[in-house]
């Protein structure tokens, strides 16, 4: 269940079948938090701790898979959206011939997801020119066209990145983002994923900025059981990364997660502030960040590709997390992304409770882009 | 990334000569760069549907003016059209009637309630107003917390509330707090919310109910994609809400939602966020707006952002020396600064119609804040005596300066040239301007003033 992260940190790169991801691991979290007492079996050397939980993890952490996203949104929404009806299904219905109204309608679907002017066009040009060229009459075949290839753009970009998990020392993990779209959640919630698979985490407020930020993520710390590393508001936020990076060096901690503060990627001298605290936490553990995790919005619009673009220009994103996919947004912005710069996607978040954090799952996600949500 | 409205009707009309009426063709190849340009900016399909009809059936048939192009026309029947859309005028808060007067702020997670909370609170207080915080959002950790540090940092109370009160319980106990000390003004913070979750739009009625708010602000994000017709809509059946609060607009998001969330709930969109800063909350143009939507930059903003940044009287002494040919190294520093004080160049020239292209071709060099610090640094290390006469700097000197800045002798010597080529510079323009109606100019001929710099 923690899907890419769990690859990483993997010790040996053994049995990594994994070339069309994650399907069968969403996985109903009920699941019982394994006593926090485990991580505190500490001393064990790092290495050899992570493989002695690995393989107690698949079981535990029981697939009672009670299936898909879907079920559990509809679940955890409960009337408000009983029904996923696929609007693509309903506009197909009693049609035999792709007619240009249908691909008028298609278009319609496509940019109300914030897939964007461009990539919709795209997709719809293509598909009138391989119905023009009589290669595709059905209506059934076009649609999976389409889904084929928006899976295409979301694949792409999926391929795991080169494994970098350190010899030694902690996975240090820096999310950034712009104002509001959940970072500090994510992280909490990201923590508490690493937890119940047995790593120990730190978490580090580099948020100094925002009023309170520090005490948000001390409270999730709380729920949680990690630390957390801060200090007081207002303070240089690489000096925090600096005594977290010795601090986590000298605890033996598995995964450092760094909070930022929340800032428009148009901001120079911020953004210059986010590459400092990167080079401070590369001076002190090599290779570190070794995920760059930017965390979007979905209800973001086609702004969504310049923060993408300017965060990615400033600091090198390696993973992307799309948040509040539990309201209407479809969050179709991603796919643009993906398509400009390959980026993979590595966590949806679907709610406010820490179980709501769920691996990206490119086949599901275009599926639902085509759903339609019914009041 | 994106073209503006105007560069890609321009395209359109090209072929197009003589001014004649628009046609029904060139209407309709115009209206699909507008389509285009509209839902580039996020706004919503729909709207953008409906939008585009309306206006072809008013393009249709017009008279080509004379002065501008088809293109031209074109932009301006929807630049009008989008002014309308968004409401026209600007809108205030309507605080009249009883006190406390209560506004309520509601929105999706992150949209930046609380921070506005703050700077509307901040913006009362100015206006001579007593405001109240009540922070009522239970839910995310910390956010008691966020209003009380922003209310201890303007001054301004906030209300003890705890996360394990009832939302409706805390804002009925804020009231009578408040009518029983001389607090005129309620900001009640709510948490952010899905507009699907039934459960908690309930809790926000509940609140409503019994407060009895004067005005109910959506605070939404300027980034936001398609979906914010979904959400405004939702929310304005629930509360019928009294205006909009559009956050982040700092950012380089075209705001297309503005638009979307105008027509779907017809409330005017009171404030705009553009800062972290508890200053940076302004009243919102329409116009500006609809510019900013089309891609045609912001030269209404840059103008105020340059008025406010430059003194008057600063700027007169300086036109005299300019005119005494005393404009020291000192005077360039000054510039310098105020420059700076606009903001981020780039954020400048993101405001100047056109330019707006040019930032995204990759090859020009951007204008780079670091060198003008430099040239402040090096400045910054001459005596006074070198400020006031430059040509006493020598290599010695230069040397010094050099070490004194932390830069190099030919920075010092770039410096050095550009401000003197910005006096010989200077001072041709005086011989032109400054020498009264000579008679190489032929007559009264005045200097036309820059467009819009007067208004």
């Amino acid at each position: 269940m923690l899907g890419w992260f769990k690859k990483k940190l993997k010790i040996g790169k053994k049995e990594e079948k994994k070339e069309e991801p994650v399907v069968p691991e969403i996985v109903q979290e009920e699941t019982p938090v394994p006593e926090k007492k485990e991580e505190k079996i500490p001393a064990v050397e790092q290495k050899a701790s992570i493989e002695k939980i690995k393989p107690v993890k698949p079981g535990s952490i029981l697939h009672e898979d009670v299936g898909s996203l879907f079920n559990r949104l509809r679940e955890k929404l409960g009337k408000t959206r009983s029904s996923f009806v696929s609007r693509v299904d309903e506009l197909f219905m009693g049609k035999k011939k792709i007619d240009p109204e249908l691909l008028d309608d298609l278009e319609e679907i496509l940019i109300t997801a914030d897939l964007g002017v461009g990539t919709t066009q795209e997709l719809i040009d293509a598909a009138r020119e391989k119905v023009n060229r009589k290669e595709l009459s059905d209506p059934q075949a076009l649609k999976k066209v389409l889904k084929e290839k928006i899976s295409d753009f979301l694949h792409s970009s999926d391929q795991p990145a080169e494994l970098v998990m350190p010899d030694e020392g902690p996975f240090v993990i820096m999310v950034v983002g712009v104002n509001g779209v959940g970072k500090t959640t994510t992280i909490g919630k990201m923590a508490h994923k690493f937890v119940t698979s047995g790593q120990s985490v730190l978490l580090v407020a580099g948020d100094t900025f925002r009023a309170a930020a520090v005490d948000q993520l001390k409270i999730w710390g709380e729920r949680i059981g990690v630390d957390v590393l801060s200090q007081q508001s207002g303070a240089d936020p690489s000096a925090v990364v600096f005594d977290a990076m010795d601090h986590a060096g000298k605890k033996d901690v598995d995964v450092v997660i760094v909070d930022t503060a929340g800032r428009l990627h148009t901001k120079v001298n911020l953004m210059e502030e986010l590459k400092k605290i990167k080079r401070v936490m590369s001076k002190k553990i090599k290779g570190a960040p070794h995920e760059i995790m930017l965390v979007i919005d979905s209800t973001t619009g086609q702004n969504g590709i310049s923060q993408a673009k300017l965060f990615n220009e400033a600091v090198g994103i390696t993973g992307l997390t799309l948040t509040k996919l539990d309201g209407t947004a479809k969050g179709g912005i991603v796919v643009n992304i993906c398509r400009e710069i390959n980026i993979p996607i590595r966590f949806i978040g679907i709610g406010e409770q820490m179980n709501d954090l769920r691996d990206f799952d490119a086949d599901e996600f275009t599926e639902a882009l085509f759903a339609e949500n019914s009041r | 990334m994106f073209e503006n409205l105007s560069d890609r009707l321009h395209k359109v009309f090209k072929d197009l000569r003589g001014h004649g009426k628009l046609t029904d063709k060139n209407i309709q190849d115009a209206l699909r760069e507008v389509r285009m340009a509209l839902l580039e900016a996020d706004v919503n399909f729909k709207v953008v549907k409906e939008f585009v009809a309306a206006i072809g059936a008013k393009a249709v048939g017009r008279e080509v003016k004379e002065s501008l192009s088809p293109g031209q026309q074109v932009v301006k029947i929807v630049h009008d059209e989008l002014i309308s859309l968004l409401g026209g005028s600007t809108a205030g808060l309507e605080l009249k009637g009883k006190t406390p007067a209560i506004i309520m702020m509601v929105g999706l997670q992150g949209s930046g309630k609380t921070t506005t909370c703050g700077k509307l609170a901040k913006l009362l207080k100015k206006q001579g107003r007593r405001p109240y915080l009540v922070p009522a959002d239970v839910y995310r950790p910390a956010a008691i917390e966020q209003l009380h540090v922003l209310g201890r940092s303007i001054d301004v109370p906030v209300h003890p509330s705890q996360s394990d009160q009832d939302p409706v319980t805390i804002c009925k106990n804020a009231v009578m707090v408040a009518a029983n000390s001389d607090y005129d003004t309620l900001l009640i913070d709510t948490a952010g919310r899905l507009h699907i979750d039934e459960k908690l739009m309930g809790e926000l009625g509940n609140i409503k109910a019994a407060v009895n708010p004067d005005e109910i602000l959506f605070v939404a994000d300027a980034m936001t994609g398609q979906d914010a017709v979904t959400v405004a809509d939702k929310f304005n059946q629930d509360l019928a809400i009294s205006g909009v609060v559009l956050s982040k607009m700092e950012g380089d998001a075209r705001g297309g939602a503005a638009l979307s969330i105008a027509k779907v709930a017809q409330r005017p969109i009171k404030f705009i966020g553009t800062g972290e800063d508890l200053d940076a909350l302004e009243v919102f143009h329409p116009d500006r707006m609809a510019s900013r939507i089309l891609g045609m930059g912001d030269v209404l903003t840059l103008i105020e952002k340059a008025e406010e940044v430059v003194d008057k009287k600063q700027a007169d002494k300086l036109a005299k020396k300019i005119r005494k040919s005393t404009f020291t190294l000192e005077d360039f520093l000054d510039q310098i600064q105020q420059i700076k004080k606009m903001g981020s160049l780039e954020q400048i020239m993101g405001m100047i119609p056109g330019l707006n292209r040019m930032k995204q071709m990759k090859d020009i060099p951007k204008p780079d804040e670091k060198e003008l610090g430099k040239v402040e640094a090096i400045i910054r290390s001459m005596t006074s005596d070198e400020r006031r006469k430059y040509q006493m700097i020598n290599a010695g000197r230069r040397q010094r300066i050099a070490k004194g800045s932390g830069t190099t002798v030919q920075d010092v010597n770039k410096v050095i040239k550009s401000y003197s080529d910005m006096l010989k510079m200077m001072k041709k323009m005086k011989g032109k301007m400054g020498g009264g109606p000579g008679p190489a100019l032929g007559g009264k001929k005045r200097r036309k003033k820059p467009k819009g710099l007067f208004r």
